[in-house]
């Protein structure tokens, strides 16, 4: 399982890579692995103002439906479009192609209280 | 503690994703419902399907026996002919559907759901006359599914000769290898195909025998859901329970009424009286889909609910089945569906969702 070193992620499987000011979110190889073949994407919209823990976006596979959820406090600056005709995006390259939106935090040091790497990587369960 | 099918080291060899389905670990999915479906429409897959059960009744009663319990006729089963239809209670609720399979004057094999073997076969045994003989084959049974336009051709390749001739719903007493083995050309798919019985303990050889050559690959019951919803194809305990007649889900389809069966009145009633709900086929806007349970609206009002729902793989839109008031459920019905705090535009449409199926095309000459 793919679990990059650099990145920071949430226990509900999202993962968080800073770029400057804004953090770039998509979920991670564990997730889309779990959701298997991804259908369909429901992204957040630029400008919306979120609570960590929000249910932001909406991932569907054949078989269910999941929530993405903010993973700290701020405000939607960029979403994913290609993911509307390409969810499979997430499927194939979760931690590139497949990001699904840009959140500019309300605190930049919230991103400190996320998961490491390594703390990550111990909350997943073992196959 | 799930049971396992004779298959279970094969699914984990070619990295299986298992869940449990009715009692049962069952392979979901292998390379991915979507690759599977697309695989099973265009080319042809081989499914698991050891977990549902066969049941064979013999004796100078048997037809008898059985016209009484099964809605479909059976004493017009010609040999080596099958047909659908339904298992009753007296009150018209449906037990199981299944398959009747004709194997000789006096002797009948029935395939039925793996989730409700166990009623069935109580129910079924309290009502044979007592020359009738009634086996329970599912333990010591394999069955194996080979779906796909190309299905004839790819089997007889893998197994190096020519498979029987057979017309849409019927079968023949056959061998692979000299293991006896009950071919049908039926299926849950929509597409040309056939079921495989045989001893189980022959299971692992005929599957991985299939397989080789690389042209069937395996399918789970992800993939077998989806290309059933696509045309239709009603799943017990969905679609079909023992809480209403299968008069809203068919109309009168797969019931010979002229012929006394148990659940008849029920059913005569609804077909005559009409029922308040109907089962209809929903297809909404965009990919996003209802899901069994949702719950469907027109203007503000709640009028039904979805039993089966995902995208449709050959349409690339979601689809549904959904029990709706019968005043509401006519085709060109505009109707929306709540699913997660959200509404979703749908429509009624007819079934089946895809119409390009080759279950029914003529034998190849």
């Amino acid at each position: 399982m793919n679990v990059p070193k650099d990145l920071r992620y949430t226990k509900t499987h999202e993962w968080v890579r800073q770029e400057e000011d804004v953090l770039v979110v998509g979920i991670t190889d564990f997730a889309q692995s779990q959701l298997s073949d991804l259908t369909y994407v429901e992204l957040p919209s630029t400008g919306d103002k979120v609570e960590a823990g929000d249910e932001l976006a909406v991932l569907e596979s054949v078989k269910a439906a999941s929530d993405v959820y903010a993973p700290v406090r701020g405000t939607i600056v960029e979403v994913n479009d290609q993911l509307t005709d390409s969810p499979e995006l997430i499927n194939t390259d979760p931690f590139g192609d497949g990001w699904m939106f840009k959140l500019e935090p309300e605190n930049p040091s919230d991103v400190e209280g996320l998961l490491d790497s390594d703390q990550y990587e111990e909350s997943i369960p073992e196959e | 503690m799930q049971k396992q099918t004779p298959l279970y080291d094969n699914h984990a060899a070619l990295g299986a994703r298992m869940a449990p389905f009715a009692g049962w670990d069952m392979p979901i999915q292998y390379a991915g419902i979507l690759a599977e479906h697309e695989h099973t429409r265009t080319r042809a897959s081989l499914f698991d399907t050891c977990h549902m059960g066969e049941f064979e009744i013999s004796g100078p009663g048997a037809e008898a026996d059985l016209d009484r319990l099964l809605t479909q006729n059976v004493a017009t089963i010609k040999m080596n002919q099958c047909r659908y239809g339904f298992l009753l209670k007296e009150d018209g609720g449906v037990i199981d559907d299944l398959t009747c399979y004709r194997l000789g004057p006096d002797r009948f094999f029935l395939v039925v759901n793996a989730g409700t073997l166990a009623a069935d076969a109580e129910w079924i045994q309290s009502h044979l006359s007592p020359d009738t003989t009634f086996s329970d084959m599912s333990p010591t049974m394999a069955k194996l599914d080979v779906q796909g336009p190309d299905s004839r051709a790819e089997t007889e390749k893998a197994l190096g000769r020519s498979l029987p001739d057979l017309k849409f719903f019927y079968c023949a007493e056959w061998e692979i290898d000299g293991i006896p083995c009950l071919i049908s050309r039926t299926g849950y798919t929509g597409e040309w195909g056939y079921e495989f019985y045989f001893p189980a303990e022959a299971a692992a050889r005929i599957w991985e025998k299939l397989l080789a050559p690389g042209a069937i690959k395996p399918a789970g019951l992800g993939a077998r859901d989806t290309l059933r919803l696509e045309v239709g194809y009603p799943l017990y305990g969905h679609e079909l329970g023992p809480d209403r007649t299968p008069v809203a889900a068919v109309n009168g389809l797969f019931m010979d009424t002229n012929k006394d069966f148990i659940g008849r009145a029920a059913v005569l009633r609804d077909l005559e009286e009409g029922v308040p709900e109907k089962l209809t086929a929903l297809r909404l806007e965009t990919k996003r889909a209802a899901r069994a349970g949702d719950t469907v609206i027109h203007g503000d009002e709640p009028v039904g609910a979805v039993t089966s729902g995902s995208l449709a793989p050959s349409l690339n839109v979601a689809v549904a089945l959904a029990y709706v008031r019968s005043d509401l459920s006519e085709p060109g019905q505009k109707l929306e569906v709540e699913t997660r705090g959200k509404r979703l535009p749908a429509e009624i449409t007819e079934l089946p969702f895809y119409k390009d199926g080759t279950a029914r095309r003529k034998p190849k000459p």
